[in-house]
């Protein structure tokens, strides 16, 4: 029980950084899954699956939707049992050491887990009298979250006047609250706008500096590349790939930039101008407006501009896109039509 | 509840970071847990329609429609059907919480619950504690409403006191049937329409609403281990006076005999329910 004590219950009321004395007091790994699996009937929503979070890193659970993230969120926060296979979070057994295991953890599911009819201050200090904070403990915690999260004027008003990003912000900061070592967010911004989306994406960039190892699963690519430093790509209950956020990136062939000429005659001219100075793969879009240029790093989206400016061609605007996870399942599974799974090469470590 | 906690100091950090779980904090969480739900129903006040209304309805349709009818004196069948109607009211309050129950298990705040360290049990025992006010608010309202209508205590205040407690207890043992109902069955209608088949012939087949004498043999068998009936007889003696020392034991017994039974078997499936 002593690395416990550590970090999640301290009582100062500010957010610490975690000294390296008590990170290096837990195991190397928060989150380690061998073999996970799990049957609903003939439904294999997990068959076998494999999973390590580094600690104070995020791991990127990206998948489709049917492809098991949720399920392995459950089995990794003991709501429910696997059928077969272990796993250890902060070094507690989801099977023996479920009481332990459940103190380290803070989960924010797909669907926002708060109770609609109390007020976002009632929801808050309800869990902190959960985690055996005393009545003024939980008070000044729920204050003390409510502000961090943008909610201190809605503090009053039941969660169901919220709108779908304050629940969200409400449910984060729910399950902030016991200061776990280990945060689950399940799908965070599914179904949320742009704006909100970028706020919860700030909110965990921060919880993350602060030293909190996030297991964030994801339908989206975007948010996998701004958020996670690994990545486990799973579907229909199988990893199929897992490696850096770098590794897989080159692997499906990274960003995409794409340049709208100033003057749209060039736009030939610019293809043949870059493919003579050893650029690969830029062409035009169907379309004929846009130059599409495919992005290894940002040396190279230097470069490409670089090129560009310098033989002065004009340009009205420029923008870069990261592949759809579509196209991430098509790169991996179409290299790996006769293996199911590939393991991306890691430089990042 | 807030009152059991209030003496108890935990000021330390040492304290709350110890990770065993104490007597003490499942205490508070089960208080924790009432209280949220006794919030609900202040932030839900439709909510408490069925605990106000039902009571009503129940004791005017009886004696009014009924009441000549059965008994020929609608005087002597207040003093009847009152104290009966105690058990009548806690049972349908009791055998609803499971529907509530299983649409609360499709909200994300079950799993929330779930994934918390605290004793599944409290979860549990915070909703029928909050339920059990429910029913309490119900049965002031009934026995306010029968003294409205004339109802005497021939007893007083310790005799209604009792048949009040005695139908609270004997509540709290029916809830935790509902609520195994409510953590079983897959919809919240299907918990409805079970609750139905089991609150009918309960409550009609017992002692609450007319004498059994005239009953067919059958069914005068049924209502005499309806334990319904046990607890119709014990509280219109508690009540109208007379020998309760039978029928209230035997209230008690089936109460902790139903809650030993119940109680775990509906702990384990909510730790289970996927």
């Amino acid at each position: 029980m002593t690395t416990t004590t550590a970090a999640p219950n301290d009582q100062g009321h500010r957010f610490t950084l975690r000294t390296t004395a008590q990170v290096g007091a837990e195991p190397a790994n928060a989150v380690e899954a061998r073999g996970i699996v799990k049957h609903y009937g003939a439904t294999k929503a997990l068959d076998g699956v494999d999973l390590t979070v580094r600690q104070g890193t995020v791991l990127g659970v990206l998948g489709p939707n049917g492809a098991g993230k949720t399920t392995l969120i459950r089995v990794l926060s003991t709501l429910i049992r696997p059928d077969a296979g272990s796993a250890t979070v902060g070094g507690y057994d989801v099977l023996r050491q479920p009481k332990q295991l459940r103190r380290t953890i803070g989960l924010t599911g797909q669907y926002a887990s708060v109770d609609e009819y109390l007020s976002g201050s009632e929801n808050l200090y309800l869990i902190g009298r959960l985690l055996d904070l005393s009545r003024r403990d939980a008070k000044a915690r729920a204050v003390e979250l409510l502000e961090r999260f943008s909610l201190t004027e809605a503090a009053g008003r039941p969660a169901k006047t919220y709108s779908g990003g304050m629940r969200r912000r409400l449910d984060l900061a729910a399950s902030m609250i016991g200061r776990p070592r280990v945060l689950y967010l399940d799908e965070p911004t599914t179904g949320l706008d742009p704006r909100t989306r970028n706020e919860v994406w700030e909110e965990v960039r921060r919880m993350v500096a602060e030293g909190s190892t996030v297991l964030l699963t994801t339908q989206y690519m975007e948010e996998a590349e701004q958020l996670a430093t690994d990545l486990t790509v799973i579907d229909r209950g199988r990893v199929i790939a897992n490696g850096t956020v770098d590794g897989l990136k080159r692997e499906v062939g990274g960003r995409t930039l794409r340049v709208r000429p100033a003057r749209p005659g060039e736009l030939a001219e610019m293809v043949r101008c870059l493919t003579d100075a050893g650029v690969l793969g830029a062409t035009a879009t169907p379309d004929g407006e846009l130059l599409s240029v495919p992005i290894g790093g940002d040396e190279q989206l230097t470069a490409v501009i670089g090129v560009l400016g310098g033989r002065g061609f004009g340009i009205a605007g420029i923008d870069t896109v990261v592949p759809s996870l579509d196209e991430v399942f098509l790169a991996i599974t179409g290299k790996t039509s006769t293996d199911s799974t590939a393991v991306i090469e890691e430089t990042q470590r | 509840m807030s009152a059991a906690t209030a003496t108890l100091p935990r000021p330390t950090a040492t304290a709350v970071a110890d990770s065993r779980t104490t007597p003490r904090d499942h205490l508070r969480h089960i208080g924790a847990l009432t209280r949220r739900n006794l919030m609900r129903i202040k932030a839900d006040p439709e909510s408490l329609f069925d605990v106000l209304l039902m009571p009503i309805i129940f004791t005017l349709l009886f004696v009014y429609v009924f009441g000549g009818a059965v008994s020929g004196n609608q005087q002597a069948y207040k003093q009847y059907l009152i104290p009966g109607l105690l058990g009548g009211t806690g049972l349908n309050l009791a055998m609803a919480v499971g529907t509530g129950l299983n649409s609360d298990l499709q909200t994300g705040v079950m799993d929330r619950f779930r994934s918390l360290p605290i004793a599944r049990s409290s979860v549990l025992i915070g909703k029928m504690l909050a339920e059990a006010c429910r029913g309490l608010v119900s049965f002031t309202v009934l026995i306010v409403f029968a003294l409205i209508l004339g109802l005497q205590l021939k007893t007083g205040l310790p005799g209604v006191l009792g048949a009040v407690g005695l139908a609270l207890v004997f509540g709290m043992s029916l809830v935790w049937i509902s609520m195994l109902l409510g953590l079983t069955m897959k919809s919240a209608q299907a918990v409805q329409g079970v609750g139905m088949l089991v609150v009918m012939p309960l409550q009609f087949g017992s002692s609450i609403f007319a004498p059994t004498s005239t009953m067919p043999g059958w069914l005068h068998e049924f209502t005499k281990v309806n334990p319904l009936s046990n607890l119709a007889d014990a509280c219109r003696a508690l009540i109208n006076g007379g020998p309760v020392a039978h029928s209230v034991s035997m209230v008690l017994l089936w109460s902790v005999a139903i809650t030993a039974i119940t109680a775990p078997l509906a702990v384990n499936r909510f730790r289970k329910r996927v």
